[in-house]
């Protein structure tokens, strides 16, 4: 047979990792013909590192994806194995989700998952080549490009080009490489070509990107050694156990469903002798000796970062976490590491209950190429490719979470992209996945992104436990969140209300039952009569132990408990915080006129002059975000534009 | 943005040495060019930036009208960053009025108030906050007022408000730090140092607070009442003032008051003073006056001025009186004194003790007659309103209403911390005040975006005519 395979589709994801997975779903849901490729479909959102989904932030970021009609949380409620509310004894802005995963589970349901899915092809090949709608155009018939002459306009996505030469044509192509592209692992001296867990690098779509114009650069991250369970003694260890009560990521579990028995994970820590192994062989560490030469994550460090910048610390935590049920693999969490293999086990040897350890996996150091997301929409749509979308790893972002959240938001924009629809922007105020966004096509980044509680300016009105409240509608609208659902929310929100102001307007007397109730908890009697929400503001109370005194109280889910608590408790805080949107949202709304010479604009600083023209911010709020931007030059911007304006 | 061309003098309008003309736009070279004549240069435009040019201004029938100097200076190196001409002429209004009416005879346009500031300040050449100190300096109308606006261009209250805010992100970032790596970073006993910081922010903040009141003081003047009963010597005391070698007199254009307010200027300082004396010709003026009014003026009043006949006694009235001056900043001028004394100063003392508890009331010996007492009124004024304090030079002062609402909103955020401090609240929680009072005191000095200036400086400048 002389021509090539040749299919017509609406949206190719590239990649099946944790952003790929979203991307795909989200594009299929909402009724468009797509089609996702990886190298290896037993890799379907494979986790390659930590062994569990969420954490401080990222565990934010899980609930957004899933009140938005993403499928992660879905998926760790019905493959965890422990669950924990991170920072409980804190304030309500950084308590955060944490479920360990059985990672053959979750791979394996989240593949169960795509296959099930109506428009959604699976393809195990590598992509090689993105082709233009010009280069579709002067395709021959064994799918290689005649030579033509390119127009200057930017580059409109026609397709994709596997490595078998088949090509699929389509109007939006989501990059989702997560870190496979010219991949290439370290153990100390030993270095392979290969992506991640040893499976099969992309060597060949990188050049094609450039060729688009695409300016890639190198990222490394890394993840520590699998030991063999039985060669831990966890009597030397701290038992860590999940939550009594466990909290559901998806908005849509019945927190019924999910209350089973938990496996445990265990604490230890590094020693003096250990850091002394790791500061001796620091020259045979390839970051150190500087044969890596992509840029390593600083709040992911490495046990050799650790002990070389906490160098006054005399211990590190290290968490012995499970693979999986069905393995006795264990994870060394906080002691990710590219030494040399002799080195790696010395070191891990010095922990105790570490001693007689045997390594199944080495820890390794993985380097790859992604973008500098500046070159990205807030949409994640590129600036100069018409229909090119990206998200995830690619996008300079570490974490399967970051991930996930990113190729949720690419796929639905790419889907309504080719539907002709205003893309979906979730903004600083409305969410982690605003935050991420906005840092990534914003603010200069050396290093690999991790999502942060600090990153957050408004963390108090962008809790976890109100993700449902502030994004479900908007995923309602989009078309990933059913009926029902959103039937779910209203009922929940009628019932927070009404419980609000039953609580403010239930008076409560100076009588000596409630008298002594408050003096049972260490807090001043009344003189005079005040309402429960009153009480409930005063520190020593809590939504729960005001039972006591609270005949009239309804049964409530814990959850509408703990909206009316938090609500109720720091309304002082949340309005101060509202208000601080306020502000922000003006700025936002300032947008910038897309067809802006900053050249005209006379007295902006040459840097700021730079940065703008590069960067060519949507508005205001944007333009003040950019590093080198000073808050002069955004006066000044704001002078030109009311200027213009009349 | 290209601009018409300006024109305005520079110099304030009196039969002085010198006059300066200033013309700003990229017509301006050639405008002066046709009316300059010089032996160095056959045209203007040939003249180096930023020299004199010494020659003649002329008019069209080629007659002299003065022999000037003549300055270039070139865009973007000028105060405007446009081309600017400035011609150096001799005083007199006449000769000046008549150079500006050849300049804009041949093209400028007479330049709005404020207007080459507008420019400088459009084209970048100075920030919203100096833009905004550069209009107190043209509003000045006393010598503090315009070191005030001097001060506030040097940075002296920006110091002080950085320091505050880099306490301030310091801990912000400390407590992010810790909620990010809880592992490494402990926030175990920031509570009680954060408390100590915040204090110390809350002093040095109502320190700036209190400036503004010195600072309004030196922009606006002192708002000052009379009060007394008839014949005490009100209007005659006013008189004294007036006519005092130190005091100049200037009628302020009617307001909707119904009262005369005068301003005279003591120690360098505007006294606005209401006098009551149009209304006050009968037994009880503030039955007159209507008690309401009355007690608006006081409210409204930084010292009230209340005039004693020391020739006769006290009564009802003077305890009325004394009744409405609780907490305000009272001078009592103890009148006729060239006469025989029936209420005693300490008869004053005590009626003051007796009605609002005020026992350290200041009291001023005068005669009108004699014309004794104004030196010490004069220094009393000094001693009352610091103003000593107000002229050395490292005391900041913070004269806008804006900058002061700012501090203000930043000081009750510090409050909110504390107060959250007491309440065990998480750390988490605090910073969200403390990032407001980051902000608010970053507006002050132009650190933070604050489209409310963009705002009032385009209203100051009649933007959009």
């Amino acid at each position: 047979m002389k021509s090539k395979i040749r299919e017509k589709v609406d949206i190719c994801v590239i990649g099946a990792g944790h952003a790929g997975c979203e991307a795909a779903l989200a594009s299929a849901r909402l009724g468009l013909e797509t089609v996702i490729f990886t190298v290896s479909v037993d890799s379907i959102a494979l986790m390659p590192c930590n062994p569990n989904v969420g954490g401080s932030s990222k565990g934010h970021l899980v609930r957004e994806v899933d009140a938005l009609g993403g499928e992660m949380g879905k998926n760790i409620d019905k493959t965890f194995i422990q669950s924990k509310m991170l920072n409980s004894s804190k304030g309500p802005a950084v308590h955060s989700l944490r479920a360990q995963a059985d990672k053959a589970d979750y791979s394996r349901e989240m593949r169960k998952v795509l296959e099930n899915q109506e428009h959604l092809i699976i393809k195990q090949a590598e992509v090689t080549e993105l082709l233009t709608v010009e280069d579709i155009e002067h395709l021959d018939e064994f799918n290689e490009v005649m030579p033509y002459e390119k127009t200057n306009d930017n580059p409109v996505i026609g397709g994709v080009k596997i490595f078998t030469g088949a090509v699929y044509e389509c109007k939006a192509v989501v990059l989702c490489t997560g870190t496979y592209l010219k991949a290439r692992c370290l153990c100390g001296e030993a270095i392979s070509y290969t992506g991640p867990n040893g499976l099969k690098a992309a060597n060949y779509l990188s050049d094609s990107l450039k060729n688009l114009g695409i300016e890639l650069r190198r990222f490394k991250t890394g993840t520590p050694a699998r030991m063999d369970g039985r060669t831990i003694d966890y009597s030397k260890m701290q038992e860590q156990f999940g939550d009594e009560y466990i909290t559901p990521f998806s908005f849509s579990t019945d927190p019924d469903s999910v209350q089973i028995d938990q496996i445990s994970c265990y604490l230890t820590y590094t020693n003096e002798e250990t850091h002394k192994i790791i500061r001796d062989n620091l020259d045979r560490s390839p970051i150190y000796a500087g044969v890596i030469e992509g840029t390593g994550p600083r709040y992911c460090p490495s046990i050799e970062d650790k002990v070389v910048r906490f160098a006054d610390k005399d211990r590190h935590q290290v968490f012995i976490e499970p693979e999986g049920l069905h393995t006795n693999e264990m994870y060394i969490g906080g002691m990710s590491s590219s030494l040399p293999e002799d080195v790696q086990l010395a070191m891990y040897r010095t922990v105790p209950g570490l001693e007689n350890c045997r390594i199944v996996k080495n820890a390794y150091a993985i380097e790859y190429d992604c973008i500098d997301a500046n070159q990205l929409l807030p949409s994640l749509q590129f600036k100069k490719i018409a229909g090119l979308f990206s998200g995830g790893q690619f996008n300079g972002s570490s974490g399967y979470e970051e991930a996930a959240a990113q190729g949720l938001i690419a796929g639905i924009n790419a889907a309504r992209y080719v539907s002709n629809k205003e893309a979906i922007i979730i903004d600083r105020s409305q969410g982690y996945i605003g935050v991420l966004i906005d840092d990534l096509v914003t603010k200069e980044s050396h290093e690999p992104y991790r999502m942060m509680t600090s990153r957050a300016e408004y963390r108090l009105l962008l809790r976890q436990d109100n993700a449902d409240i502030r994004l479900r509608r908007i995923g309602y609208d989009i078309g990933l969140i059913t009926d029902e659902e959103l039937n779910h929310l209203n009922e929940k929100e009628d019932l927070i209300k009404k419980e609000i102001e039953r609580f403010k307007s239930t008076i409560v007397g100076a009588n000596d039952r409630i008298n002594s109730f408050l003096e049972k908890y260490n807090t001043t009697p009344l003189k005079s009569g005040c309402s429960l929400s009153d009480l409930l503001c005063r520190p020593e109370l809590n939504y729960s132990c005001l039972s006591e005194i609270d005949d009239e109280r309804p049964s409530l889910s814990h959850e509408v408990c703990e909206q009316v608590e938090i609500e109720i408790k720091y309304e002082g805080y949340i309005s101060r915080q509202i208000k601080q949107v306020e502000q922000f949202k003006k700025m936002e709304s300032k947008k910038i006129p897309a067809d802006i010479d900053y050249n005209d604009v006379n007295s902006l600083r040459k840097e700021a002059r730079q940065k703008l023209i590069d960067l060519r911010p949507v508005n205001i709020g944007q333009a003040s975000r950019i590093s080198g931007v000073s808050p002069a030059d955004i006066s000044v911007l704001l002078v030109y534009m009311e200027h213009k304006g009349k | 943005m290209k601009e018409d061309t300006i024109a305005g003098i520079a110099t304030a309008l009196s039969n002085s040495g010198i006059s300066i003309i200033r013309i700003s736009g990229h017509n301006s070279i050639d405008i002066v060019n046709r009316i300059f004549k010089c032996s160095k240069y056959d045209n203007l435009s040939k003249s180096e930036s930023n020299y004199l040019n010494y020659g003649f201004i002329i008019d069209e029938d080629n007659n002299i009208i003065d022999e000037v100097l003549v300055s270039v200076m070139r865009a973007p190196k000028s105060y405007t960053m446009e081309d600017v001409v400035e011609i150096n002429c001799h005083g007199g209004i006449l000769v000046t009025k008549k150079i500006l009416d050849l300049v804009v005879k041949y093209g400028a346009r007479i330049a709005e108030p404020g207007e080459f500031t507008k420019r400088a300040f459009l084209n970048g050449r100075i920030d919203l906050s100096q833009a905004e100190s550069v209009m107190d300096v043209i509003n000045a109308d006393n010598d503090y007022s315009l070191k005030a606006g001097i001060r506030n261009l040097r940075g002296d209250i920006k110091n002080k408000i950085i320091k505050v805010r880099d306490e301030l992100i310091y801990e912000i970032a400390f407590i992010e730090s810790a909620l990010d790596d809880p592992e490494h970073i402990s926030l175990e006993g920031l509570q009680n140092r954060l408390s100590e910081e915040i204090n110390g922010e809350i002093h040095v903040l109502d320190s700036l607070i209190a400036s503004y009141d010195n600072g309004k003081i030196v922009k606006n003047g002192i708002n000052t009442v009379i009060v007394g009963k008839p014949n005490a010597g009100k209007s005659s005391f006013l008189n004294m003032l007036m006519g005092h070698d130190r005091a100049i007199v200037t009628d302020i254009a009617g307001t909707t008051r119904d009262a005369l307010e005068e301003s005279v200027l003591v120690e360098g300082i505007n006294l606005n003073i209401v006098d009551t004396a149009g209304v006050r010709d009968t037994d009880d003026i503030i039955e007159k006056m209507g008690v309401d009014k009355t007690l608006n003026y006081i409210d409204d009043a930084d010292l009230i001025l209340y005039v004693v006949d020391s020739s006769v006694e006290l009564d009802e009235n003077d305890r009325k009186i004394v009744s409405y001056l609780d907490s305000k900043k009272v001078i009592v001028l103890y009148n006729k004194t060239d006469l025989k004394a029936i209420t005693k100063e300490d008869d004053i003392k005590t009626i003051f003790a007796d009605s609002i508890n005020v026992s350290n009331i200041t009291i001023i010996p005068l005669s009108v007659k004699d014309n004794k007492g104004m030196e010490e009124f004069a220094k009393c004024i000094y001693d009352m309103f610091s103003l000593g304090k107000i002229s050395s030079n490292n005391e900041s002062m913070i004269t806008s209403l804006r900058q002061k609402n700012n501090v203000e909103d930043a000081l009750s955020s510090l409050k909110l911390v504390i107060d959250g401090i007491n309440n065990g609240m998480p750390e988490d929680m605090l910073t969200i005040d403390m990032t407001n009072a980051y902000a608010s005191l970053g507006k002050v000095i132009g650190e933070e975006i604050d489209d409310d200036l963009v705002n009032e400086i385009f209203s100051k400048f009649c933007m959009g005519k």
